[in-house]
């Protein structure tokens, strides 16, 4: 019935998968054509992510059918995936620091090393896609960007004829996701080969794909030409409801015009003027040899919201865990509401009014193993005498508050914190820092991993903090989520601040060129050139 | 009223944390692991030339029936007991104490060289020994304390290799008469031992029912009531465990690492140092220091926290049964059997305590990772070939 031009790289039919009582994957089809690029639309959780391991061979499924190239197969392994032809480019790097790039591109292969043959194939590849990286470069020193282009390269060494891209954009600024997008055209269009692009945002399936599936908790729910799509039906078929397409959910289906529009049409707020309530003075933190913040200097006033714009791996991690006492800083000061906080003392930060959600609850936002009502009393656990009797009625009222104020949904106070589920963890994270009454909150990554309803709850606290007079510090790779929330935004580089800038006056070109390195500086510059 | 909402939930939770859905499986599977561990050692005394039945009520003789033995298992139990409280509050912070054996052996030194210096009425001087057995046993696992903290250096390899430097201390101590050396010299025989403790020093004994049972005993137990009480109880309980959990977020929330770990180590260490000085007074051992006199008291103690498994009163029933192998195997000579069978019938009996508790681990993670249905292949592979 097909013709064999038009028969499918990769046939997907009735693939289920169920963890337990979840079902990850429903029965689902796909199919990846050469010469396309297949966009997979879905929110967190819709199970993107488990329909790509079962191509790659990571993960098996429970019932369902493989095709490739017309031929029933069964992916037991990625080194199968591989001789299949199938090669995937995963959102988290597989990379060894210490190494060279083209040492880097031949890690894991069986066959006798050949720098020489092994730097020409590094630039051959990046001649033929556009992926030029220097293979003596070590990959440490690399920014985010060029590690993922060599993550590419690895990829494509052994010549896959189907392409998977997990959220490759989430470690890339705007620019670099353009060449990242010109990238996959040429790999279909003159190289013959399948793409998957995997994403969360809109903006990068219309622009980016020529077919596209959405998936909503785990089934098909609509797939076809991405210019058959408008903004609007791709946005209901992934959330499944209405959709405004502006505000919060516009932040958070990632459509970067429209939250730009808003930013441009909101009212100057005059510059505040209310007290400073954080402020961070030359910090230096310096790790395995390198600053990995390299003087940072934030003002955040009270009431105000200030973004951390920057691609991922640039200091944000660390800024973080210096304003949760995790670490003390090298050199310079955090002082909040005016007094100097000594950093890395244990619940310093704490005490001096800072509220942290941290970008891992897991790390050091919980305890798994204890109750919720334990982990919502964990600031007065480690505040005052040791010998004192644990109030458990006390700290039980508290927790049925709070449990109720915040719509947590568990078992009760008793619950193991470790049974809820993903959004319910971060209210009870949420809720334990807001009732501190802080007066800064810092907000790590707070929307990752979370459906579309949680990033709204989310975006609705943050402001109201931010009302009620708190200083947010919101720190995202997320440009839209800065955009849409912050006040000021601020741009992150190589554990520096490059760049600052009023919401109303963004600009994204800018900002983007920022998170790449370019200084304020070197752009007057590059103008002055042209004049 | 609320007080008594709380002893409720109190209870409640302790009922919930033993009637679980799995109950029956675990019922089961203790049945199942401890009589195979019995049908083994009835082989095994079998197979040496001895009579199952006949081991079995030797060490019941030993250990409850004959004349004031159970007095003396509940003073063996006392030393275990001792050991096993401080080690447990140590695992639920984090820590991964085994030098219990070279801590208790450290303390009883310290406890022997003041026993017979220290003048006064005994009950003073039974209480300067027992404070100078914490203070030894505290300062032997202080040293470890003290390189984890200073250079990170892991305290399961500290406190391990210092028990090996504890025997050749002793033995130098033994030798050195300003130290531990007997300096009775009207002794024949007081090379290699210590000076034999006076009568005033030793514990006083409680006698019931034609059983005298060692205060010591009663000292382990009011101590694993207290630690009971302030793991369950106090804010210091619940920043344990937060340390033990979660580092970092304990970190976050003003529990530094450092001192807390360093005390509850030194802690640890200190009851161990006071089983040893409850040894050297009571009467579960000699009532002079000789080399050897720890007679893994400290491994036992180990042995007894871990399968207590991070409740300090479950050590109390878990060290009268390791106390009951003790005093039972003295019994055995009469049987024929070596008295070393014990130490393999309680190796296969914390063999048999531990499995039922790590099978069900593992089930639970095998169902999580495991695909729900993994019975049905793929891809019908044969309606392929055919």
């Amino acid at each position: 019935m097909v013709s064999p031009t038009e028969q499918s790289a990769v046939s997907v039919r009735g693939l289920t998968k169920r963890y337990g009582e979840v079902v990850a994957c429903s029965q689902i089809d796909l199919d990846l054509k050469r010469g396309e690029i297949h966009g997979v639309l879905g929110e967190n959780g819709a199970g993107k992510s488990t329909l790509m391991k079962v191509l790659i061979g990571l993960v098996q499924p429970d019932e369902g059918t493989i095709d490739v190239d017309g031929e029933r197969c069964r992916i037991d392994s990625p080194s199968r995936a591989g001789s299949l032809g199938i090669g995937m480019v995963h959102q988290h790097f597989s990379l060894v620091d210490e190494l060279r790039v083209w040492e880097n591109v031949v890690l894991g292969e069986h066959e006798r090393l050949d720098a020489k043959h092994a730097r020409g194939l590094v630039t051959s590849i990046g001649e033929r896609y556009g992926l030029t990286v220097d293979p003596d470069a070590r990959v440490g020193d690399l920014t985010a960007g060029l590690r993922q282009r060599v993550e590419i390269i690895k990829c494509l060494r052994r010549d896959p004829s189907i392409v998977i891209f997990d959220e490759p954009t989430s470690v890339l600024t705007p620019q670099e996701s353009e060449q990242l997008f010109e990238v996959l055209r040429v790999a279909v269009e003159r190289e013959g080969k399948a793409v998957a692009l995997v994403s969360h945002k809109l903006d990068e399936i219309r622009q980016a794909t020529d077919t596209v599936t959405i998936l909503r908790r785990g089934a098909v729910v609509d797939h076809g030409p991405t210019n058959r799509f408008d903004q609007q039906s791709l946005a209901q078929a992934m959330v499944g409801r209405e959709v405004s397409l502006r505000g919060d959910q516009a932040a958070a289906l990632g459509l970067t015009e429209a939250v730009l529009a808003e930013a441009g049409a909101a009212k100057r707020r005059p510059s505040s003027t209310a007290a400073t309530v954080l402020s961070v003075d030359g910090a230096v933190l310096g790790r395995y040899g390198h600053r990995v913040l390299d003087g940072v200097d934030i003002n955040l006033r009270a009431g105000e919201i200030v973004g951390i714009a920057g691609v991922e791996g640039n200091g944000q991690v660390e800024l973080a865990d210096v304003l949760s006492s995790l670490v003390p800083l090298s050199a310079g000061t955090v002082s909040v509401d005016g007094r100097v906080v000594v950093t890395g003392r244990a619940g310093a930060m704490a005490v001096a009014g800072i509220g942290m959600i941290p970008e891992d609850r897991h790390d050091a936002g919980c305890v798994l193993s204890m109750s919720v009502a334990e982990n919502l009393a964990l600031g007065s656990i480690g505040r005052g005498r040791a010998l004192r009797r644990m109030d458990r009625v006390a700290m039980r009222n508290d927790a049925l508050r709070l449990i109720d104020h915040y719509e947590i949904r568990c078992a009760g106070p008793d619950a193991p914190f470790e049974s809820l589920s993903g959004g319910n963890q971060q209210r009870v994270v949420l809720a334990r820092e807001l009732s501190a009454q802080p007066k800064v909150l810092v907000a790590s990554q707070p929307t990752r991993g979370l459906d579309v309803g949680a990033i709204e709850f989310m975006g609705e606290q943050l402001r109201a903090a931010a009302h009620d007079g708190v200083g947010v510090l919101l720190i995202s790779s997320e440009l839209e989520e800065i955009l849409h929330l912050a006040d000021r935004i601020l741009v992150m580089h190589s554990g520096r601040i490059v760049g600052a800038m009023d919401r109303s006056n963004a600009n994204v070109e800018r900002i983007g060129l920022m998170m790449g390195g370019v200084t304020l500086d070197q752009m007057a510059d590059a103008t002055g050139q042209h004049v | 009223m609320s007080d008594g909402e709380d002893q409720r939930s109190l209870v409640a939770r302790f009922v919930a944390r033993f009637v679980t859905r799995d109950i029956g499986v675990m019922i089961g599977l203790y049945v199942v692991s401890l009589s195979s561990a019995l049908a083994v050692s009835a082989l095994l005394v079998a197979g040496t030339g001895g009579s199952a039945s006949a081991v079995f009520a030797a060490l019941l003789d030993g250990s409850l029936r004959s004349q004031g033995a159970w007095g003396l298992t509940l003073t063996t139990a006392a030393p275990l007991l001792l050991v096993a409280v401080g080690t447990i509050v140590a695992t639920r912070a984090g820590l991964v104490n085994i030098g219990q054996e070279g801590q208790l052996l450290i303390g009883t030194c310290f406890s022997a060289y003041f026993a017979v210096r220290v003048g006064g009425p005994g009950w003073f001087v039974i209480t300067v020994a027992l404070l100078a057995g914490a203070v030894g046993g505290g300062a032997w696992a202080g040293v470890a304390a003290g390189l984890r903290a200073w250079r990170n250096v892991p305290e399961v390899l500290t406190t391990l290799l210092l028990t090996f430097v504890a025997f050749p201390l002793l033995t130098y101590g033994l030798r050195q008469s300003w130290l531990l050396k007997d300096r009775d010299t009207e002794r024949l025989n007081q090379l290699n031992s210590g000076e034999k403790l006076p009568a005033k020093v030793n514990l006083p004994d409680l006698d019931i029912f034609g059983n005298s049972i060692d205060s010591g005993f009663f000292v382990a137990v009011g101590l694993a009531f207290l630690l009971t009480v302030m793991v369950g109880r106090t804010v210091l309980g619940s920043r344990i465990d937060m340390l033990g959990f979660n580092p970092r977020a304990a970190q976050r929330f003003g529990v530094s690492a450092g001192p807390l770990s360093a005390a509850v180590l030194i802690g640890s260490g200190a009851t161990a140092g006071v089983a040893g000085a409850v040894l050297l007074t009571g009467s579960a051992a000699s009532d002079r220091l000789v080399f050897g006199f720890s007679g893994n008291f400290g491994w036992d103690g180990l042995l007894v926290a871990l399968l207590a498994r991070n409740r300090v009163m479950l050590a109390i029933p878990m060290a009268f049964v390791f106390a009951m192998l003790r005093t039972g195997s003295s019994f055995l000579a009469a049987t024929g059997v070596d008295r070393k069978m014990t130490d393999v019938v309680q190796a296969l009996l914390v063999l048999a305590l531990l499995l039922p508790p790590a099978l069900l681990f593992i089930r639970d993670r095998r169902r999580s990772l495991a695909p729900s249905n993994p019975v049905v292949p793929l891809a019908p592979i044969a309606v392929e070939v055919s």
